[in-house]
């Protein structure tokens, strides 16, 4: 069983700048969890303290119950894939696959066996011969996949590998990783900057931003449930609807500038004039019906037309002190025009609330009795 | 930067030991000792030496031939940069130019570099003879009479002659990787925005091409000033006392032929600070390149 | 400066189809032609001189066409004594050269490599006084420390002494420059990779940084040895000993044997010249594409 626990672990530069903040995630045998976030917020460099290429300055870090902070990277029993692929230029494809087997002193049979193996799997069987700059970007990526799987590793390391591929091929080879990934059922760790990698891959997200894990839970619960305002705003395309708004006195709604913009479930928490943010998102604002009253009224500025669905962009609250920007999924046959005015209407359980000063979710008295409790989690919290 | 690097081991001493060594003795020792001697007067039987301060640099910078040979050296070091620079950059240009047989151009423009500046000195001594060499021959059809070796412009004009020629091939060799360096969209984009090929040339491909030509600027100075050395010492015959002679020739002349240790070392010394002080240019314009890429 | 201004023009025009004979062209390649001929012409009017008899050159003047002594005058060069003692001959101070080129070439690449990877992958306490102390030998060419080079290789007892020759020439950190260099635009990954399949700096520098460095080891030998082969003030001063003449340093003294002559030996004199050439212009034009590779991305 390769659990890989991670336990308080921060990483400090230079003294005093903390590039991975006090980070606690316990990740069970076979789960494959990924770590997203924007640049610089610490994803990769945990990725690579789980590696052992970069020494790890607080806490530590255990694969398999045992602790591999001493250790050095071939010794921990785990192998990367990197986003260039970091495959050996001057080596064959065959003997790039079979260079860590070689120094562990590996028998040749079994290095040939193994091999031959992976190859098959991977389809590069015809492959074997040449050498990485006669490969395209989807046969390197695949030969980067090769030489992880030949260790038979404990645990899969992902560093963004599919970020130097085109659109298309990238669809291709995520499905494929995931397909690879439970036939093996091996750990995996993948990291990655791509929202639409991270919903598709993984069995449990771990949003980070600025060294600190936002939120660790299953891809659809972190979608529903977003922990801050910055998960809210990281996942989802286009971002979720976040609108400065205040309590009203009787804290049965949402004012911006005075005027009721969202009824509110959170009586039983919030005081009056508590300063909020307010999450919608796009695709849960729709049109207001001819008989139906429209909560808010949206001044048209740009409208986006992708087929299926229309996004409509524009203004609230235009003049007035609670002027915000708002972005609507609207069903591809709406017809719009930019200028007009647009009567929305909001599903009331989709609405986010947030502590404006925090930026931490609110949790109302009903969604807390639905939470989902992910198989990876945040430990010691 | 490399983030990622090996811990401790001896493996990094071990390495660097050989470069250390050879650094350390051929190096800094002589280097040193020609800072120290440059301030002692060395007894010409070898009996010690006295230290008298800054006497040799005194000595050295009122000598009245020491500035005649300073003077040349400037001359020559500046006439065989312009030259060698400005031919080369002609010839790089036209090379990027025309499609057909540039390879043909490059190879034969190039491979000058291989020949070493002594026996360009022999050519040139050929060439320049006063009885068989072409060049006189062709001067007397102008009503120049050449005598090299025996007129001191005359000298100085053959060893310019001989040592552009020789520089040449290492001026185009860069200028052209620098053209050809030059993005084809650049290119097209200033194609479209300028009409005139002599507008375009001045305002675009030059300024792109500055820090190649700079640097080439300091490699052809340490080149006329250093490189050279082999070059004069055919070309003056053994006969330094009526020829033209550099500052690099002098050192030589003063510390072997005339046993003037503490001289010579005065002059190496007052070259030390003055191609020190080139290098550090040098490598600041390094720098900038990195910023242009 | 206005031809480059209107083959500039006629360049671009020339691109479009059009009839007639486009004269920017026709411009450009006169000029290259010129140029071409400017530096080849002395090295060919050398070669033709040397297949003439001494007699020839010096009645007639230098030889535009071929004469009939190549096979004598090169014989004579490569196998009978020349020089002040006729001890030495053209095969031996090739050979010399040889030693010089090869030995100064790979002695460097060696030195070089070694050097610049203890600098570029290890942290380690001095690692930047060792490189500051290396770089720094880039400031000052040997011509400006010339004596005291010279009375540390004679108390050594390397006069006459290939070791004397060579090693002391290693002591400039050029080669340790371009390694530097070359291993810094090598991707961390491919670190990284070596290390997770457990390769050790000894093997992540013989395994894989060595086999990678191959264009570029090749470049720089290349140039180191066109330079070892033609070094001049250093074997002048080292090598007193006939014996240990490079064709490069014997020139000289040759040349005031026969150039000093009552009928100047110019035709033999050539015939060293040539012979002096032919080895690094050769490598040259071979690997030109490597060579001029290795010239211009060093200095990045």
């Amino acid at each position: 069983m390769a659990q890989v626990h991670i336990d308080r672990v921060s990483k400090i530069y230079s003294g005093t700048q903390r590039a991975v903040n006090d980070i606690s995630i316990v990740i069970p045998d076979g789960e494959f969890v990924v770590l997203v976030g924007p640049s610089g917020c610490g994803k990769s460099t945990l990725l690579r303290m789980v590696a052992g290429l970069e020494r790890i300055t607080e806490g530590t870090i255990s694969i398999d119950g045992r602790v591999v902070n001493a250790l050095e990277p071939a010794e921990r029993d785990i192998a990367m894939v990197f986003q260039n692929y970091a495959l050996y230029p001057h080596m064959k494809v065959y003997d790039n696959m079979a260079y860590g087997l070689r120094n562990r002193g590996m028998p040749k049979a079994e290095i040939d066996q193994r091999v031959r193996e992976a190859a098959k799997t991977l389809e590069l069987e015809r492959l074997l011969e040449r050498r990485p700059r006669e490969l395209s970007g989807g046969q390197r990526q695949r030969v980067a996949m090769g030489r992880a799987i030949v260790r038979s590793p404990k645990v899969f390391l992902f560093d963004e590998p599919l970020s130097n591929l085109d659109a298309k091929l990238r669809g291709q080879m995520r499905v494929e990783i995931r397909k690879l990934q439970r036939r093996f059922g091996v750990t995996s760790i993948y990291v990655t900057h791509d929202q639409v990698e991270a919903m598709t891959l993984a069995d449990t997200l771990v949003v980070m931003n600025n060294g600190v894990a936002e939120q660790v839970g299953s891809p659809l619960d972190v979608y529903k449930r977003p922990a801050s305002t910055f998960v809210a705003g990281f996942i989802g395309a286009p971002a979720m609807n976040l609108i400065d708004a205040d309590v009203s006195d009787d804290g049965s709604a949402a004012t911006v500038g005075g005027a009721v913009i969202a009824p509110l479930e959170h009586s039983a928490i919030l005081e009056p004039g508590h300063a909020v943010t307010l999450g919608i998102r796009p695709e849960h604002l729709r049109r207001a019906g001819a008989n139906e009253k429209a909560e808010i009224e949206l001044v048209v500025s740009a409208i986006e037309i992708l087929g299926a669905d229309t996004l409509a962009h524009g203004q609230i609250g235009a003049g007035g002190p609670g002027k915000s920007n708002l972005i609507a999924r609207l069903p591809g046959t709406t017809r719009l025009e930019v200028g007009s005015k647009l009567p929305l209407a909001i599903d009331r359980s989709a609405i986010h609330l947030f502590d404006r000063e925090t930026g931490r979710r609110i949790v109302s008295d009903k969604a807390s009795q639905t939470e989902v409790t992910p198989r990876a989690r945040l430990a010691a919290v | 930067m490399n983030k990622v690097r090996f811990g401790h081991s001896a493996i990094p001493y071990l390495f660097l030991l050989p470069q250390m060594l050879i650094v350390a003795v051929f190096f800094y020792l002589p280097a040193g000792e020609a800072v120290r001697s440059s301030f002692y007067l060395e007894d010409p039987f070898g009996f010690g030496s006295t230290f008298v301060g800054l006497d040799n640099y005194r000595d050295v910078l009122s000598n009245a031939e020491y500035r005649r040979v300073a003077i040349f050296t400037l001359w020559f070091t500046v006439l065989v940069a312009f030259f060698a620079l400005a031919i080369a950059l002609v010839l790089a240009v036209k090379a990027d130019a025309v499609l057909r047989g540039a390879k043909t151009y490059r190879t034969l423009l190039m491979w000058v570099y291989a020949i070493a500046p002594p026996v360009a000195g022999l050519l040139g001594i050929m060439l320049f003879d006063q009885h068989v060499g072409p060049i006189v021959k062709l001067a007397a059809l102008f009503g120049w009479d050449l005598r090299v070796g025996v007129n001191y412009h005359d000298t100085a004009f053959a060893m310019i002659v001989t040592a552009v020629w020789l520089q040449i091939a290492v001026n185009f060799i860069f200028f052209l990787s620098g053209l050809q360096s030059i993005p084809r969209s650049v290119r097209e984009a200033a194609r479209i925005d300028c009409r005139s090929g002599f507008r375009r040339f001045w305002t675009v491909t030059f300024p792109l091409l500055t820090p190649t030509a700079f640097f080439l600027v300091v490699i052809n100075i340490t080149y006329a000033l250093f490189d050279t050395f082999g070059l004069i010492d055919l070309m003056t015959k053994n006969e330094p006392g009526n020829n033209p002679v550099t500052l690099v020739y002098k050192v030589f002349l003063d510390g072997f032929r005339g046993n003037d240790l503490g001289g010579s070392s005065a002059q190496s010394v007052i070259l030390m600070v003055v191609v020190f002080v080139l290098t550090i240019v040098q490598f600041r314009f390094i720098e900038r390149r990195v910023h242009y890429s | 400066m206005t031809d480059i201004a209107t083959s500039l023009n006629n360049a671009a025009a020339s691109e479009t189809p059009e009839g007639g004979i486009r004269w920017g062209l026709v411009l450009d390649h006169a000029i290259l032609i010129a140029g071409s001929l400017f530096m080849l012409l002395p090295v060919f009017l050398a070669f033709m001189t040397s297949t003439h008899e001494a007699v020839t050159v010096h009645t007639e003047g230098v030889q535009y066409l071929p004469g009939d002594q190549l096979v004598a005058n090169y014989s004579t060069v490569l196998f009978d004594g020349i020089g002040f003692t006729g001890a030495v001959n053209g095969t031996t101070m090739m050979m010399n050269s040889m030693i010089l080129g090869f030995g100064f070439a790979i002695g460097k690449i060696i030195v070089a490599m070694m050097a610049a990877y203890a600098i570029v992958y290890f942290r380690f306490p001095l690692a930047e006084l060792a490189f500051w102390a290396i770089f720094v030998t880039l400031l000052l060419p040997l011509e400006v420390r010339i004596l005291p080079s010279y009375e540390i290789v004679r108390k050594m007892g390397l006069i006459n002494s290939y070791t004397g020759l060579i090693v002391p020439l290693i002591a400039s950190a050029t080669a340790t420059f371009f390694f530097r260099q070359f291993f810094k635009t090598v991707p961390d990954e491919l670190v990284e990779a070596a290390r997770i399949d457990g390769a050790g700096p000894m093997k992540f520098f013989i395994d894989i940084l060595v086999p990678l460095s191959r264009t570029m080891i090749a470049a720089i030998f290349i140039i180191m040895f066109v330079y070892g082969w033609n070094q001049y003030l250093w074997p002048t001063l080292i090598t007193t000993n006939e014996d240990y003449f490079t064709l490069v340093r014997g020139i000289k003294q040759i040349i005031q044997v026969w150039v000093g002559a009552q009928i100047p030996e110019y035709s033999q004199a050539m015939a060293l010249a040539v012979l002096a050439m032919l080895p690094p212009v050769i490598v040259v034009v071979v690997f030109q594409s490597w060579f001029i590779r290795g010239l211009t991305e060093s200095d990045k």
